[in-house]
């Protein structure tokens, strides 16, 4: 049993070596059953249920979900479609792996969601170019594809830790304006060979065919090096909140930019300084300044198992895990915290580690029945570290009143959260 | 945010196209498409007024419009309803200010861009040129960024001076 030396707390309150996890088998169950699991084994005998003795209902043609997963849903910010924007926020506490079923990757949708015909639909590339181009979705089919895993994250994601207070809601409320998916389609790179670049252009300003014709001004830089239209989103026909369709894909930079139900790229020497670079996603500064072009979504984690609305059941062995993702590239390293950031220990972190990309993070832990603390910290390849919420509120300030857990403004936030744990096992959402 | 541990952080942008040979080799499959042909997708304008279509209006067109097609849902005068006031606004102090066209938006151009890509909600691309200008020059009317008789066209509208012009910091290129 030399594994057992490696069992003991790596960190305060019970955290383990990732190692647990990656000896596999001996090591797991030593560290499960190193605590004495406070449960009460049942006498009942073993009975075949009743959908094991008749047969099943017939295959769908498109597979739906098991009618007990119902609760595994959305939360809608306007489910009646006033005129104003929707949100649809993905419940990162009932899903986990690191990419987001098409049915919950979260949507924002300015003026509802167009519903395009895919034979009507043309992409026009055209400004400083040397031939302007139309494009139909047949014609995209046909040229070479790139698949990649992505997270797409709103600029306001967790916006709502800009509050003075701790907001008591789920990670789902709070950081559900981020999802991951696999994104497939023709680099942006491979059309601009194809139209020629006029020497002049340093910028593009894309938009969209929904009736805002939202439109985001991207340096020609970032088109030509990893910017792709997107045609297939988790192997299917991107969904219609998610662009269908096609849409700009903008590995790691603010979702508004990433224009959904894409029609047309003009590629200019200045930045549009559309309504929503200009004004919605210049987050303002204490003293009245206001940052443009604030487009890199900056290294981030937070933890979804246990989290707000998930109660402990009791002490014993559990899993710490969540997500990490970082604009700059690949997640370098996670750190857990079970008693408010004293001591830290190593998460492993799940193969393959991608590019601006969910890395899903993993700490054996075995509680006991304490009050603690659990926090989150990552760091990416470009070295860059997760701020504390209060390094990053000293720069960015805070709110001086709690306003609704919907009502903050498009203010990039990413420092740590901190989940609480009582001695009843309840988490809440706290500031360490 | 972010705290930096290395120093250096470079980006290694490909600006480099990939070569003849490749290009030689592309699907092209895109079809050729005229200016005349695009014109009614046309519609970015450039804070320099590149794109700005021939046309004119005044603040007092632009208030019976604006009574018309945009009260129910900004308020009488741009005083704001259910949706944002148009006119006014405190100076900005910190993420708590509310953002309004006198206050925070740094270019006049964005103001009709917008209406006429976006506005109305429920009816958008329906305005005319004319009255895209009229309801503009409403607007900054009634912000006195403008005098109320002062028409907006392609020549005038790119000359307005909002009051925020001065009021932000470049975060790109110079922090990737």
């Amino acid at each position: 049993m030399r594994d057992w030396k490696n069992l003991e707390p790596v960190a305060g309150n019970g955290l383990l070596h990732r190692r647990a996890f990656l000896r596999g088998g001996t090591a797991l169950a030593a560290a499960m059953t190193g605590y004495t699991l406070v449960q009460s084994a049942s006498a009942q005998q073993l009975t075949d249920d009743p959908w094991s003795l008749v047969p099943g209902v017939a295959v769908p043609d498109y597979g739906a979900r098991s009618r007990f997963e119902k609760n595994v849903v959305r939360t809608l910010s306007n489910p009646n479609a006033e005129p104003r924007t929707q949100h649809a926020r993905t419940p990162h506490h009932l899903i986990n792996g690191t990419f987001t079923p098409n049915g919950l990757h979260f949507v924002i949708s300015h003026a509802g969601d167009p519903d395009i015909d895919p034979d009507k639909h043309r992409l026009v590339i055209h400004g400083l170019v040397k031939q302007p181009l139309v494009f139909t979705l047949d014609t995209l089919g046909r040229y070479p594809m790139v698949s990649r895993m992505a997270f797409l994250e709103c600029g306001g994601n967790s916006a709502p830790l800009f509050s003075k207070e701790p907001i008591q809601a789920s990670v789902q409320a709070l950081h559900g304006l981020v999802s991951c998916a696999e994104w497939t389609g023709v680099r942006l790179s491979t059309l601009l060979e194809e139209t020629g670049i006029d020497p002049k252009a340093k910028w593009l300003v894309a938009e969209g065919a929904d009736p805002p014709h939202l439109s985001r001004s991207v340096p020609l830089t970032k088109a030509l090096d990893d910017a792709m239209i997107a045609l297939y989103q988790n192997g299917e026909r991107l969904m219609p909140g998610n662009g269908y369709p096609m849409r700009l894909l903008l590995p790691g930079w603010e979702g508004n930019m990433n224009i959904k139900w894409l029609r047309r790229i003009q590629l200019t020497e200045q930045p549009g300084m559309s309504f929503y670079e200009a004004r919605t996603y210049a987050p303002i500064l204490p003293g009245g300044k206001a940052y443009q072009f604030y487009f890199l979504q900056e290294v981030k984690s937070f933890i979804t198992h246990p989290s707000p609305g998930l109660a402990m059941k009791g002490p014993g062995f559990y899993e710490i895990s969540g997500v990490a993702y970082s604009g700059n590239g690949r997640i370098s390293k996670v750190m857990l915290s079970a008693d408010g950031g004293k001591s830290w220990a190593q998460a492993a972190l799940q193969e393959p580690v991608q590019s601006k990309a969910f890395t899903r993070f993993r700490v054996p832990w075995r509680w006991d029945g304490g009050a603690v603390v659990l926090q989150s910290r990552a760091w990416d390849e470009a070295g860059f570290a997760q701020p504390t919420r209060g390094e990053l509120v000293a720069v960015r300030g805070e709110t001086t009143r709690v306003p609704p857990v919907t009502g903050f403004p498009s203010q990039h936030y990413n420092a740590i959260t901190s989940w609480a744990i009582d001695r009843n096992g309840e988490v809440k959402h706290v500031y360490a | 945010m972010y705290t930096r541990k290395l120093r250096g952080h470079i980006v290694v942008l490909a600006l480099a196209l990939t070569s003849s040979a490749a290009f030689a080799q592309a699907p092209n499959l895109g079809k050729p498409i005229n200016p005349a042909e695009i014109a009614a997708w046309d519609i970015n304008i450039l804070p320099d007024g590149t794109g700005l279509p021939p046309g004119s209006g005044t603040p007092a067109e632009g208030a019976r419009v604006y009574a018309a097609k945009c009260s129910a849902c900004h308020g009488q005068n741009g005083k704001g309803g259910p949706n944002a006031a148009l006119a006014g606004g405190s100076p900005i102090k910190d993420m708590e200010s509310e953002k309004t066209i006198a206050n925070f938006w740094p270019f006049a151009t964005t103001v009709f861009d917008y209406i006429r890509r976006a506005m109305p909600w429920r009816q958008p691309r329906s305005l005319s040129n004319d009255e895209v200008y009229a309801l503009t020059a409403y607007i900054f009317s009634i912000n006195k960024v403008i005098g109320e008789n002062d028409a907006m066209n392609a020549q005038t509208l790119p000359k307005v001076q909002m009051p925020n012009r001065g009021g932000f910091i470049i975060r790109f290129p110079d922090r990737l």
